[in-house]
């Protein structure tokens, strides 16, 4: 995973309530035993006119510019809630998302964001709005930055907001760290539970 | 202070604890299925690591394989086969337990873990799959995880995690006639919304829950996720122990007298704390049915759609606008005015023998309305095999219903059916989402027994209304 310290770009405000990751990359638009290839596929039912020909609707924000050139998504209530899919992760990095703004997120959503680089950033809905507002005077112009490394939001001059995230989260996207590896490196602690569990819970282990 | 049942789970799994509140928790059981595990063990493949322990791994066929009678590896999903041919190559490279199509223990995730006997009570379970949850009905703490987590699974038998904060949720009173587990979730869902319980592990409690069965409980923990939380939970009690006895991976003789000791001190304790603690009153309750696009837009099914006039949160009034226009309904229609097009039965929700009794104890001598489309899906091979020993499948057919073969089917897509553009569905599965169940098709949830009514009468209905008429 690509490190993520600091990232400006045109935000395109999408604010509905619960947007589940079947409207983010619905099961149809996944198409290989992959994680790439999948950017054609984000949002397809809002964005195509037909799923078939691929004719844009040009309602949909991310059609319109500059928003097609957006890297940041503002939004409503319980972002990406509902299927674990890591896809709905996966084909907005591709498409060029780096960070959404939200006043919650689907929990496995969330944490799928942290493994991938892209950082959900949990802001209440009012400053949500000033942020929108900030943004529709002139998109392309005001832009928003959200920095890692101090945990805030910046909107021109005047606006800058903190967010939470917890530390670890933090500090893995800041490193860009392997998981994996590092807990591997602890495998001799596992293996102690499981030797000391084994005696507490032996229905538990097949061998 | 004493501990929540969570907590007692959490305890016993936490291998180490870190100062910013993270552990590194053991996991005792990872199921995969065609779709998103797929993708996991190919990339534990392609970076060359290991699965750590197979034997504690299970993969099923549910996801994209199709539920036509004589099926093969070809389906209507868009390259279906390669997600199919893909889990079976990386099942039988890793050497982890595989239920292929066309073996008897096929099913549904959801459905086959509890069957078999692989989720129990006080064992973590996880699953790329939002629905993991389910296995709380047992008492076992399961959740939802990515494909990423899947991976650190699968290599290391642990997640890094937060520990979650802790809900209670009382049912009091007693069930009334008709109502469900599957309606008792849904009224939670409308009152504190779908995500009320964000950030929650939930335990569903009370004299209600004490009184469902087995399979009604892992109905209503399934929805747990529509609730926004990170799960749900039941404790386990003598009901479940029965439940588990002589279940195929579940501890035999000896080892299963020695883990219901075990179980019997899965309960939360009576000073343990909660951050928060949800009653509802059962007693009037009635059946209950979506009307929106997502599963807290729910309604008792004899009342009328709610007026967004009178929403006044502005956030919420917006989202009844674009459901009502998605659903093509308007404020203050009776819900029992709605004319249906198709009925589906089916789903990790409810699709269990249980569920199919239910709705074929409605459907018993009955005919489905004219012109509706109505489809009966078994959860598992097993419960489709059950289900036939009992002649529902009979039942099913002489009222007009389809009979197919077990798989996640038209919930969403699986095997790449759908229900026509701008159907209406009655439907007892999870998500009433936009184009969840095929292009601008409109779902209401219900439970099993709402269903068969509705399929029955041409409209939306319940049970206790077509017993009058």
């Amino acid at each position: 995973m690509e490190p993520f310290k600091q990232h400006s770009g045109i935000a395109a405000p999408l604010i509905h309530l619960n947007i589940d990751t079947d409207a983010i990359i619905p099961s149809r638009e996944i198409k290989s035993v992959s994680k790439k290839g999948l950017e054609d596929g984000l949002f397809a039912e809002w964005r195509y006119l037909s799923l078939k020909t691929r004719k844009e609707n040009p309602a949909f924000i991310l059609n319109q510019e500059p928003y097609r050139k957006a890297s940041l998504i503002l939004t409503g209530e319980n972002f990406g809630c509902g299927s674990s899919r890591e896809h709905a992760v996966w084909a907005l990095y591709q498409w060029g998302i780096r960070a959404i703004v939200a006043p919650s997120f689907g929990s496995i959503f969330y944490n799928n964001c942290i493994q991938n680089g892209i950082l959900p950033v949990l802001l209440e809905s009012e400053k949500i709005r000033e942020l929108q507002t900030f943004v529709e005077l002139n998109p392309a112009v005001n832009q928003l930055t959200v920095d890692l490394r101090d945990t805030t939001i910046i909107a021109g001059s005047t606006i800058r907001y903190s967010f939470e995230i917890e530390p670890s989260n933090q500090e893995n996207m800041l490193q860009g760290l392997d998981a994996i590896g590092s807990t591997l490196e602890m495998i001799a602690s596992i293996e102690a539970f499981e030797e000391n569990d084994h005696q507490t819970r032996p229905w538990v282990y097949f061998k | 202070m004493g501990l929540t049942l969570v907590e007692k789970i959490w305890q016993q799994h936490a291998i180490i604890n870190h100062d910013d509140g993270n552990s590194l928790i053991y996991i005792d059981r990872i199921f995969l299925h065609e779709r998103t595990g797929s993708i996991a063990l190919k990339n534990l493949e392609n970076e060359n690591r290991a699965v750590r322990n197979p034997s504690h791994v299970f993969c099923t066929m549910d996801h994209i394989v199709d539920t036509f009678p004589g099926r093969g590896d070809e389906t209507l999903m868009p390259s279906g086969k390669e997600f199919i041919v893909s889990t079976r190559s990386s099942a039988k490279k890793t050497g982890i337990n595989f239920f292929d199509l066309g073996d008897p223990n096929q099913g549904i995730v959801h459905v086959v873990s509890p069957e078999q006997g692989i989720a129990l009570p006080g064992v973590t379970l996880v699953c790329p799959d939002s629905h993991t949850c389910t296995v709380g009905g047992l008492g076992a703490l399961g959740w939802g995880i990515g494909s990423s987590e899947c991976e650190h699974a699968l290599s290391t038998s642990t997640l890094i995690i937060k520990k979650p904060k802790m809900m209670k949720v009382v049912f009091d009173g007693v069930l009334p006639f008709g109502v469900t587990a599957k309606d008792l979730i849904l009224h939670l869902i409308q009152k504190f919304g779908a995500a009320g319980g964000a950030g929650y592990a939930v335990e569903f409690s009370g004299p209600v829950i004490e009184n469902l069965e087995i399979e009604a409980r892992l109905t209503l923990c399934n929805m747990a996720v529509e609730f926004g939380a990170w799960t749900g939970i039941v404790a386990p009690d003598s009901k479940t122990f029965e439940y588990i006895a002589n279940r195929p991976f579940a501890p035999q003789g000896l080892a299963y007298n020695k883990a219901v000791g075990h179980w019997e001190n899965l309960r939360s304790d009576k000073d343990a704390h909660y951050d928060e603690i949800l009653t509802i009153d059962c007693e009037t309750m009635t059946p209950f049915v979506t009307w929106g696009t997502s599963p807290q837009h729910a309604i008792p099914i004899d009342k009328s759609i709610p007026d967004p006039d009178e929403e006044t949160d502005s956030s919420s009034q917006k989202s009844m606008l674009r459901a009502l226009q998605y659903m093509d309904l308007s404020p203050g229609t009776k819900m029992k005015d709605i004319t249906i097009d198709a009925a589906f039965i089916g789903s990790c929700t409810n699709s269990r023998l249980s569920d199919l009794r239910a709705a074929s104890a409605v459907l018993k001598n009955r005919k489905v309305a004219s012109g509706v489309k109505a489809i009966c899906v078994p959860g598992s091979s097993q419960v489709k095999l059950e289900a036939e020993r009992e002649g529902l499948d009979q039942i099913f057919k002489a009222a007009g219903f389809e009979w197919r073969e077990s798989g996640c089917s038209m919930c969403f897509f699986a095997g790449g059916e759908s229900f026509g553009e701008k159907q209406r569905v009655i439907t007892t599965t999870n998500r009433n989402f936009e184009n969840r169940q095929g292009k601008r098709t409109r779902s209401h949830l219900a439970s099993p027994a709402t269903v068969a009514a509705s399929a029955i009468s041409g409209k939306l209905n319940d049970v206790k209304s077509l017993e009058i008429e």
